[in-house]
């Protein structure tokens, strides 16, 4: 396990490389289910405000 | 009516376009002069000695050329829309491309030209061979007019924002690298004594490829723009 | 088969069908990558050469592979809203451009980090690397001009000329720049260019692309799902979505 972190020595270099890529697909991921729910959440507030008047 | 036959309009949009540019001499001037001051700063930031100066004179020439080109982009179309004249070509019955064509001759040859005929002396400021020279005028011979027919196409984009100066650079500088590398290049292998056909023949190659495509999509532009 | 295109082509359409589908390729997406990390990071054997530094082809040449091909996608996306005037193929050209540009992104910076160990500097002017920071460029050049147009429908097509004109001019940068770092080329090796690769190395790399691939789609579809709500909002069906929601 240890050589496994280790990379050969690159262990910064590789793991660095990975936790970017990590980083950047889950943001990217998170970003349109995050938009759609208050998309969602804003669309029903103005029609409710849209009712009540 | 009578309609003006294509080849007419054509002439009569460029000495229109000439006439205009030169009722205002000053504006004509400005992109010049900032190609001889960004060249003229070089000397100051990089160092006067004569060997490092021949070294980026290429680069340095084909850069500040890029740049002043970019900054004139601007009297293309811009008064054109300010003033309602651009939407009357449009609405013309000839093929808009060709139209563009004639107003991006007008543009290169108020612009581009003077390039050409500063860019030797800005070589001796620089310290650049004299066996270079020929390589410097005729790379930027091919090469301005590609400037600003493949900047047409960015000024055309963006001719309806207000503030588009930075914007315009943004699209256009990245599709002018081609350009800058077969032009810097030329001349630096002229200054090394090595034969710089290849290069021409790649610049040429890419001037006819911009001016059979790019009056198109600067027609579609426009159109998109005004509309 | 136009009746179905056309029916395929309304948001309403398009929103069910996509939300049934996101599910499947995200799951399916997240199982290639696992695979793909465990072929790549345990499985696939150390190279001789490079040691284990080279593990980080296995995110950087597929990110590279992701990044021309999203701006192909967009460019094609792009000419069919131009052509047969399709809005939801400008929904897919834009949703492209972020991940498209988050690709370029993660080639140049794995690029970098690969070339750190290899090379012994953060950046050389490599001609893959040089083209990719160019093709970065142009995406951050098609997204401002989107969004520096206000209105929807100029935006769309302002961008969709852009983004042709940007995919006649990538392959002579391409070229070109190949052809310039080849005259400039010094004391750098490209060990990049491998005279060939091990099968063992292969596969982690097909898996991941395959999974880069499914990801692209997935993420691509979740936004243009929010851009045909944000689009469609004053529609009955999408407010009747956002009540049940609610």
């Amino acid at each position: 396990m240890r050589e496994f972190l280790n990379m050969g020595g690159y262990a910064f270099y590789v793991w660095t490389s990975y936790a970017i890529a990590l980083v950047v697909l889950v943001a990217n991921f998170i970003a349109p289910m995050r938009r759609r729910s208050e998309l969602m959440n804003s669309i029903a507030r103005r029609l409710r405000r849209e009712r009540s008047r | 009516m009578n309609e003006p036959s294509l080849i007419r309009a054509f002439t009569l949009l460029l000495r229109r376009d000439l006439t205009l540019a030169f009722r205002h001499r000053s504006e004509l001037a400005n992109p010049l002069l900032f190609f001889v001051i960004v060249i003229s700063l070089f000397p100051m930031g990089v160092s006067p000695e004569s060997r490092v100066l021949q070294m980026i004179a290429p680069g340095v020439i084909w850069v500040a050329a890029l740049l002043a080109t970019m900054l004139s982009l601007d009297m293309m179309f811009r008064s054109d829309y300010e003033d309602g004249s651009l939407e009357q070509l449009l609405l013309s019955p000839h093929p808009v491309s060709v139209l563009v064509l004639a107003k991006v001759l007008a543009h290169w040859l108020v612009t581009g030209l003077p390039l050409l005929v500063l860019a030797p002396l800005l070589g001796v400021l620089l310290f650049l061979p004299i066996e270079a020279m020929p390589a410097l005028v005729a790379s930027l011979a091919l090469g301005t007019p590609l400037l600003s027919l493949i900047g047409s196409i960015g000024m055309a984009l963006t001719v309806g924002l207000r503030r588009s100066g930075v914007l315009l650079s943004l699209l256009v500088l990245p599709l002018y690298v081609p350009v800058l590398i077969f032009g810097a290049n030329a001349v630096d292998a002229a200054a090394a004594g090595l034969p710089v056909t290849g290069q021409m023949y790649f610049l040429g190659a890419m001037l006819v490829l911009a001016l059979s495509l790019s009056p198109l999509a600067t027609a579609a532009s426009l159109r998109i723009s005004v509309s | 088969m136009w009746a179905f295109l056309h029916r395929f082509a309304s948001p309403r359409y398009f929103y069910n069908l996509s939300g049934r589908l996101i599910p499947w390729l995200g799951w399916f997406t997240l199982l290639l990558m696992l695979a793909g990390l465990y072929l790549g990071l345990v499985w696939a054997p150390t190279d001789y050469q490079q040691g284990d530094s080279y593990r980080i082809i296995f995110v950087h040449v597929p990110s590279a592979w992701m990044s021309m091909f999203i701006y192909v996608v967009m460019a094609v996306a792009s000419a069919i809203m131009l052509v047969w005037k399709i809005k939801l193929a400008d929904v897919v050209a834009q949703s492209s451009a972020v991940v498209g540009a988050s690709f370029t992104f993660l080639a140049l910076v794995t690029g970098s980090l690969w070339g750190k160990p290899m090379w012994g500097a953060w950046w050389v002017w490599d001609a893959r690397l040089t083209s990719e920071l160019i093709l970065l460029f142009l995406y951050f050049g098609y997204m401002a001009l989107r969004a520096a147009i206000e209105d929807r429908n100029t935006a769309a097509r302002a961008g969709a000329v852009l983004s042709l004109v940007g995919v006649v001019n990538i392959p002579i940068i391409h070229y070109s720049v190949y052809w310039w770092n080849t005259l400039h080329q010094g004391a750098t090796v490209t060990k990049f260019d491998a005279p060939s690769i091990d099968v063992r190395m292969l596969i982690p790399l097909l898996v991941m692309a395959l999974a880069f691939k499914l990801y692209y789609f997935t993420t691509m579809l979740m936004s243009a799902r929010c851009e045909v709500l944000e689009r469609e909002r004053n529609n009955t069906w999408v407010q009747e979505l956002a009540e049940k929601k609610a």
